[in-house]
C-alpha cells in the first residue's frame, strides 16, 4: 500500500490537459443533451485492430477519455454513437446492420480509418464493402491508417462543440 | 533411423529440387504426403509447421500445389513438401498432425479442393452463405460481386444433449473495443463443457486482393494485415522478397530490424499484460500497462514516424536509420520506461486476488500445444521452447544469444511470466543493441537505406519468418516473371494458436474466459485475413 501511494505521488497526474483548446471550436451539430456526455458503441467490420487499437488508447491515463464525459459502452442499446472501423467485411454486414438498428434514436455514425472511409488499402478485396458508407448512414470521419488517438479525442469533441 | 536426406532419397518417387545448408525442398506425389509426414514428425526433436500453402498452379500445368514447410529445430533446417498436380483432391494431414485442420478447411473453401478424409470438413474461413462454387483464390476467379449476393445462413455447430447442458451464445460482436468472433460455451452447471470459436468474421480477401500487385503496394497491405504484429508481418515479407532477389541487407539494416522487432515486442507484452488485467477488471494493472504502452508507441512515432511501426522496413533495407543522438535518446528513454516497469510489475505479481483469479486457469497441457503446432508464449508458457529467435538464425538474434524462457504449468499465470520476463529481455536486447547503433554508422536520416532489388526469382517457393510478440508470423511467397505478387500466403501466430484456445476452457467458468482469452490474446484479423 505505501508503495503504491509513494508511487502516486511520484507520478503525479499523467492525464494531458487542454486537448480540447487546441480545436477550433465548430458549432456541435449535436443536440444539446449529447454535448456533456457521449455514449459510445465500437463496431469492429474488418479493420486490421490498430484503428481499435488507437480507440482503446483513448482509455489509458494520458488521454483518459471519461474525463471527458466520453465514454465506451458495452450494449448498443445504450449508445449514442458507434464509432466503426474496418471496410465492412462482407460477413460482418449482418450484424452490423443489426448493431445499428439497436441503437435508440437519435444515433449517429463514425467511420474510423482511412478503411473504413473508403475501403483503404482493402479497396477491390472480394470480401470488403469498401467503406463504411456502403453499410450504415456515416456522419462523421476521422481519416488516417490509423488515426492517432489525439485525432480520435478531437474529432470526438469537435462534434460534441467541447 | 536414416538422415532424412538419405530416406527421402531413397523414397521412390521424391525429387530432391533444392537441398542446403538450411533449406530443402521436395517435390512429391501427394498421396505420400501422408507417409512422408509421419516420418518427419517421427525426427527428434519434433519439427514444428512453420506453413500450409495450397496454390493454384494450372496456368503453368503444375495443376494445384501444395506446400508444406516444416522446420527441424536444432539443425535450423527447414523443409519444403511439394505436392504438385493436385486436380480435385488430397489425402488430409490433419489426422496426423491436427495443426493443419484449418489449413486444410481453408483449402475447401478457397479453392474448391477436397481433403480426403479430414475429421471436420465443415467450412471455415467462408462462413455459409456465399454463392455456390464461389471459390475466390482460383486463379480464374477475378473479384466480382459476389458479396452482394452473401445471404446469412445458420453456422453449423455441434450439438450435445444431455441433463442441465445449456449452451450460452456470445458475440460476434462484442463488449467493449475488440475485435468480433462468435463464441458458444456448452456449459453444465458452472463449469464449460465446451467451447466453440466461430471465427473469420473480418475475413477480407487479403490473399487474393495482394495477388498481381507490385512488391511495394504488397508491403502496404501486408502491414495492415494486423495492427499488433505489422512490423513482423512486413519484416517477413521483406525477409522472403530479400531471399528470392538474392540480397543480403546490411549490417546496420539487420540492427535496426532487431531494434524494430523488439521495440514491438516490449510494447505489445506491457500492453498484453496490462490486457490480462483487464480481463480480470483489475484496474491497477490495466491502467499501469497502458501508460507505459502509450509511452513506447510515443517513443515509436517520435523515432520512427509511426505509432505502429509501419512503413520503416522496406524490401532491400529501411526507410530510415536513426542517427547516434537519437540512439542515445532512445536508450535514454527505454531505460526510463524500463525502470517503471519494474516498479509496476511487483504491484500486479505480489496482488493476491489478481493471482489466484490466474493460477490454474485456463491450462494449455503441453501434448495439445504440440499437436495443434501452437507458437509464441501460449506455447512457451506450457513448456515448448519455440522461439523462433532461438531456433533460427536471423537478424542479430544469435550474437544475442536468445534462450526461449519457458514456464511448465501452461496457464494464464505462466502465459504472464512469459510476457514479464521476455519484457525485461527485450529492454536488455534493446540496451545492447542500441549502444551499438551509437557507435554509428551515420546515416541521412531523410534518405532510405535499401539496396535496389534487381531481377526475382520467377514462380520460386519462399517464406519469411519472424518472430512476432504473438508468436511465429510466417509470409509464403511466390513472385512471377514480371515480380508481380503471384501467391501470399500469411500464417500468423494467431492463426496457429487459436484451436488451442477452446481446448483450455473445459473445467473453467465462463467467467474466467476473458481472462484466459486475453492471456493469450489474439487478434481475429490476421487469422482471418
Ligand atoms: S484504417 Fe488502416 S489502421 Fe485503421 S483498420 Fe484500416 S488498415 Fe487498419
Amino acid at each position: 500500500m505505501l508503495n503504491l501511494l509513494l508511487r502516486k505521488l511520484h507520478m503525479g497526474r499523467l492525464t494531458e490537459q487542454g486537448i480540447n483548446s487546441q480545436i477550433a471550436q465548430i458549432p456541435s451539430a449535436l443536440p444539446a443533451s449529447f454535448r456533456q456526455s457521449l455514449q459510445i458503441r465500437h463496431l469492429a467490420c474488418g479493420s486490421c485492430n490498430a484503428c481499435d487499437w488507437e480507440m482503446t488508447a483513448l482509455g489509458n491515463s494520458l488521454y483518459d477519455h471519461q474525463h471527458f464525459g466520453i465514454d465506451f459502452v458495452a450494449s448498443p442499446r445504450h449508445a449514442d454513437l458507434l464509432m466503426c472501423t474496418g471496410p465492412g467485411a462482407t460477413q460482418l454486414v449482418n450484424a452490423a446492420h443489426e448493431t445499428y438498428e439497436a441503437m435508440a434514436n437519435p444515433k449517429w455514425v463514425m467511420a474510423v480509418g482511412d478503411c473504413a472511409i473508403n475501403g483503404g488499402v482493402f479497396k477491390g478485396a472480394y470480401a470488403s464493402s469498401g467503406g463504411m458508407d456502403r453499410v450504415l448512414p456515416v456522419d462523421f470521419k476521422v481519416p488516417g491508417c490509423p488515426p492517432s488517438p489525439d485525432d480520435l479525442i478531437k474529432a470526438l469533441l469537435g462534434i460534441m462543440g467541447k | 533411423m536414416l538422415s532424412l536426406r538419405e530416406y527421402l532419397q531413397s523414397y521412390q518417387g521424391i525429387e530432391i529440387i533444392i537441398w542446403e545448408n538450411k533449406e530443402g525442398i521436395v517435390e512429391l506425389s501427394s498421396s505420400d504426403l501422408p507417409e512422408v509426414l509421419s516420418y518427419c514428425l517421427e525426427i527428434k526433436p519434433r519439427p514444428i509447421w512453420l506453413t500450409h500453402v495450397v496454390n493454384d498452379e494450372r496456368q503453368l500445368g503444375r495443376g494445384f500445389c501444395l506446400y508444406l514447410v516444416l522446420h527441424f529445430p536444432g539443425k535450423d533446417f527447414s523443409l519444403t513438401l511439394v505436392a504438385k498436380g493436385i486436380k480435385e483432391e488430397f489425402p488430409t494431414l490433419a489426422l496426423i498432425f491436427p495443426a493443419l485442420n484449418w489449413s486444410e478447411r481453408e483449402a475447401q473453401d478457397l479453392f474448391g479442393l477436397h481433403a480426403v478424409g479430414h475429421p471436420d470438413p465443415r467450412s471455415l474461413v467462408l462462413h455459409p452463405g456465399w454463392p455456390q462454387g464461389f471459390h475466390p483464390l482460383r486463379k480464374d476467379y477475378k473479384a466480382g460481386d459476389e458479396r452482394k449476393a452473401f445471404d446469412r445462413a445458420p453456422l453449423v455447430f455441434p450439438e450435445m444433449h444431455g441433463d442441465g447442458i445449456f449452451q450460452v451464445p456470445v458475440g460476434p460482436i462484442h463488449a467493449g473495443i475488440i475485435e468480433p468472433g462468435h463464441f458458444r460455451f456448452y456449459a453444465i452447471g458452472e463449469p464449460v463443457l465446451h467451447l466453440e470459436a466461430q471465427l473469420f468474421y473480418t475475413h477480407k480477401g487479403i490473399e487474393k486482393l495482394v495477388e498481381g500487385r507490385s512488391i511495394e503496394d504488397g508491403l502496404r497491405i501486408i502491414e495492415r494485415v494486423c495492427g499488433v504484429c505489422a512490423l513482423s508481418h512486413g519484416l517477413a515479407y521483406c525477409e522472403a522478397v530479400e531471399k528470392l532477389a538474392n540480397v543480403e541487407v546490411s549490417r546496420p539494416v539487420l540492427l535496426w530490424r532487431t531494434i524494430l522487432a523488439e521495440l514491438e515486442r516490449a510494447y505489445n507484452h506491457i500492453g498484453d499484460i496490462g490486457n490480462m488485467c483487464a480481463g480480470v477488471g483489475f484496474a491497477l494493472g490495466n491502467a499501469n500497462g497502458s501508460q507505459s504502452k502509450e509511452k513506447l508507441q510515443r517513443l515509436n512515432l517520435e523515432f520512427f514516424g509511426h505509432r505502429f511501426l509501419r512503413g520503416v522496413v522496406v524490401p532491400g533495407g529501411m526507410k530510415l536509420i536513426p542517427g547516434s543522438k537519437d540512439s542515445q535518446a532512445m536508450l535514454n528513454r527505454l531505460i526510463k520506461l524500463s525502470d517503471d516497469f519494474e516498479a509496476w510489475i511487483p504491484l500486479l505479481l505480489e496482488h493476491d486476488g489478481f493471482r489466484q483469479r490466474a493460477v490454474t486457469t485456463g491450462v494449455l497441457k503441453p501434448e495439445n500445444a504440440i499437436d495443434l503446432g501452437v507458437t509464441g508464449p501460449a506455447a512457451r508458457a506450457s513448456g515448448i521452447a519455440n522461439d523462433w529467435r532461438e531456433l533460427h538464425a536471423y537478424l542479430l538474434y544469435p550474437e544475442l544469444k536468445v534462450t526461449s524462457i519457458i514456464e511448465q504449468d501452461g496457464d494464464a499465470w505462466s502465459r504472464l511470466m512469459v510476457r514479464v520476463k521476455e519484457t525485461r529481455e527485450s529492454f536488455r536486447f534493446l540496451n545492447t543493441l542500441l549502444r551499438e547503433a551509437m557507435q554509428g554508422p551515420e546515416f541521412n536520416y531523410d534518405k532510405p537505406v535499401s539496396i535496389a532489388l534487381g531481377k526475382v526469382r520467377p514462380f520460386s517457393p519462399t517464406w519469411g519468418c519472424v518472430e512476432s510478440p504473438r508468436g511465429t508470423d510466417v509470409i509464403w511467397l511466390m513472385l512471377d516473371e514480371q515480380g508481380k505478387i503471384y501467391r501470399c500466403r500469411v500464417r500468423s501466430a494467431s492463426y496457429a494458436n487459436w484451436p488451442a484456445v477452446p481446448l483450455t476452457l473445459p473445467g473453467n467458468i465462463v467467467p474466467d474466459f476473458p481472462l484466459i482469452n486475453k492471456s493469450f490474446e489474439l487478434c481475429y484479423s490476421c487469422c482471418d485475413r
